[in-house]
């Protein structure tokens, strides 16, 4: 640093060999081209259904500009609870055990920072969501990766789990629908899951944040299974159900010990979520189940067809049962995933993730996500498959 | 509504292929459906939507609110079915409310509605009196916004 005396590395030294983001360093390379057609946006295309941003013009119209209670608005968490009973079948009681946050990516990092002492160690599928095992980290906790595969449509099971499980093991972090190969746990996964879970003792951290957008097979969460309430802190938002990712509001569901520790952290570091954030919240719990039916069912066209496409192209892809995200195989090319999508950029103007944004067991993957307008992934997926095709007459 | 529809009410243009990836079909079950559809009447035609301010051919459109008095066995569907028929007039419904009928039609210029609505619709046996309303501006037409306004750009690459 010039002008700067000290020898010292001022960063600590737990942060320095920390990596950021894969997904930060690709978004680097994409900013500086024009005109791509860009599959690689973890966030709805959707804008946020009006009455939902009306509702919070609104509470600015209003003066809503003030904190609110540190664990949110009470009517907000009172709307959060009667959701969770009918979604997913779980009580809680709004004054006690609900917490609104900045996202579900603060929910996280409060869950992890309550839970997690120097050297507990934490359980976690892979490929996954890129900021799990760093926050993990962040608190000086062991990240323990499970490698899920597509042969078995990057289901976790119980043995899973077995060979990994130490006596140092205190939390089990779950996220189904996962991001990026949008795999879904089988009912009897979860059950088994959860009995896992109490045998060890285990806290479960289970972010569902894409719980809304499943499209096959019953939608069981853990947290549901008798004995797992007590021992499970579910996580859920607003950004992908309802297209309200720059809002920033998120919410979590746990015992009152749990939530209060949460809200401690919560408290000294953000005081509360935005207030009209919170306000959009609301409107989109009382009055959005329609916003949300029509968005699952185009993102399921969507996902049909990119899927589809993909095979029919010779990029094997499993039906990825949620999320917007497909998860193909381009491993067979004698080339590495960020090889694959940087020439793909180059040549076809066609932005994917490399799989290994999401873990190292990502390596051989690309992530396309389907959030964008079906022209697009129409265009996209023609642009794609002219690039296959000159890889293979090449190879 | 089947979703066959919806889609081809969205994209009337999409092709049979790709409606067969989205719903998982396969394309001769696709045609299939449509040519049902078409036979039976439920699809109607496809047109293209266009923005006829934007070709700046001054045509003239109106709204008409018509009274008419309701025939015996017959009610309204006589006179409204007559009103129909004329090439100038666009759509038409049955309404509730404080006139019955409500008619949008089309013209080469004002003068050209004006007689339709004096000479033609006027005079029909049974109409009791016309409100024409004209059109100043189009801002939307089945479910198509005619200006789109530039929406706020998303990242490129988000996690």
């Amino acid at each position: 640093m010039k002008g700067c005396k000290s020898h010292r590395n001022y960063v600590a030294r737990h942060l320095r060999n920390l990596p950021r983001s894969g997904i930060r360093d690709f978004f680097d390379i994409v900013s500086t081209r024009k005109d791509v057609i860009s599959l690689s946006i973890g966030e709805p295309d959707f804008v946020t259904p009006w009455h939902i941003r009306e509702a919070s013009i609104f509470a600015l119209d209003r003066g809503a500009t003030s904190y609110t209670a540190n664990l949110g608005i009470l009517e907000l968490r009172q709307a959060i609870a009667k959701y969770v009973k009918g979604s997913f079948g779980v009580s809680y009681n709004p004054e006690q055990e609900i917490l609104v946050t900045v996202g579900v990516s603060e929910a996280f990092d409060l869950a992890i920072r309550t839970l997690v002492e120097p050297g507990d160690e934490v359980l976690y599928h892979e490929p996954c969501y890129v900021s799990y095992a760093p926050i993990v980290s962040m608190v000086h906790g062991k990240p323990v990766p499970i490698v899920t595969r597509r042969e078995n449509d990057f289901r976790l099971t119980r043995r899973m789990l077995e060979e990994k499980v130490t006596d140092k093991t205190k939390v089990l972090l779950l996220n189904f629908p996962t991001n990026p190969t949008g795999a879904v746990l089988q009912p009897r996964d979860v059950r088994d899951i959860a009995r896992f879970a109490i045998e060890h003792d285990l806290v479960v951290i289970t972010d569902e944040i894409y719980s809304e957008l499943t499209y096959e097979g019953d939608r069981v969460s853990i947290v549901s299974v008798p004995g797992m309430k007590e021992r499970t802190v579910f996580l859920n938002g607003f950004s992908k159900t309802w297209a309200m990712t720059g809002f920033r509001v998120g919410f979590s569901c746990a015992p009152p010990e749990l939530t209060e520790a949460m809200m401690k952290i919560h408290q000294y570091t953000m005081m509360c979520a935005p207030i009209l954030s919170q306000k959009a919240a609301l409107e989109a719990l009382q009055r959005g189940n329609a916003d949300m039916a029509a968005m699952h069912s185009e993102y399921l066209q969507r996902r049909n067809l990119i899927c589809s496409s993909l095979n029919e192209m010779g990029l094997p892809c499993h039906v990825p049962h949620g999320t917007f995200y497909a998860f193909p195989y381009v491993g067979r090319f004698g080339m590495t995933s960020k090889e694959f999508a940087l020439r793909l950029l180059d040549r076809q103007n066609v932005a994917c993730v490399p799989g290994t944004a999401f873990g190292a067991s990502g390596e051989g993957y690309l992530r396309c996500s389907y959030a964008t307008d079906m022209d697009e992934i129409k265009e996209a997926m023609s642009r794609l498959a002219v690039f296959v095709k000159s890889l293979k007459t090449r190879s | 509504m089947d979703e066959l529809l919806k889609l081809l009410k969205r994209n009337a243009q999409e092709s049979p292929k790709n409606l067969a990836k989205m719903l998982k079909t396969s394309v001769k079950q696709v045609k299939a459906r449509i040519a049902k559809y078409e036979k039976t009447g439920i699809i109607r035609g496809y047109q293209a939507i266009v923005n006829e301010d934007q070709l700046g051919l001054g045509r003239v459109y109106a709204a008409i609110e018509v009274k008419i008095t309701p025939e015996r066995e017959g009610g309204f569907n006589r006179v409204a079915s007559r009103i129909s028929k004329f090439p100038e007039v666009e759509s038409l419904y049955l309404m509730s409310g404080g006139y019955d009928l409500l008619v949008f039609v089309k013209g080469k210029n004002l003068k050209d509605v004006a007689f339709f609505v004096s000479e033609k619709l006027a005079t029909i046996e049974g109409v009791i009196s016309t409100t024409t309303h004209f059109k100043l501006k189009t801002y939307k037409e089945h479910d198509v916004l005619m200006e789109v306004e530039k929406g706020h750009e998303r990242l490129q690459v988000s996690p």
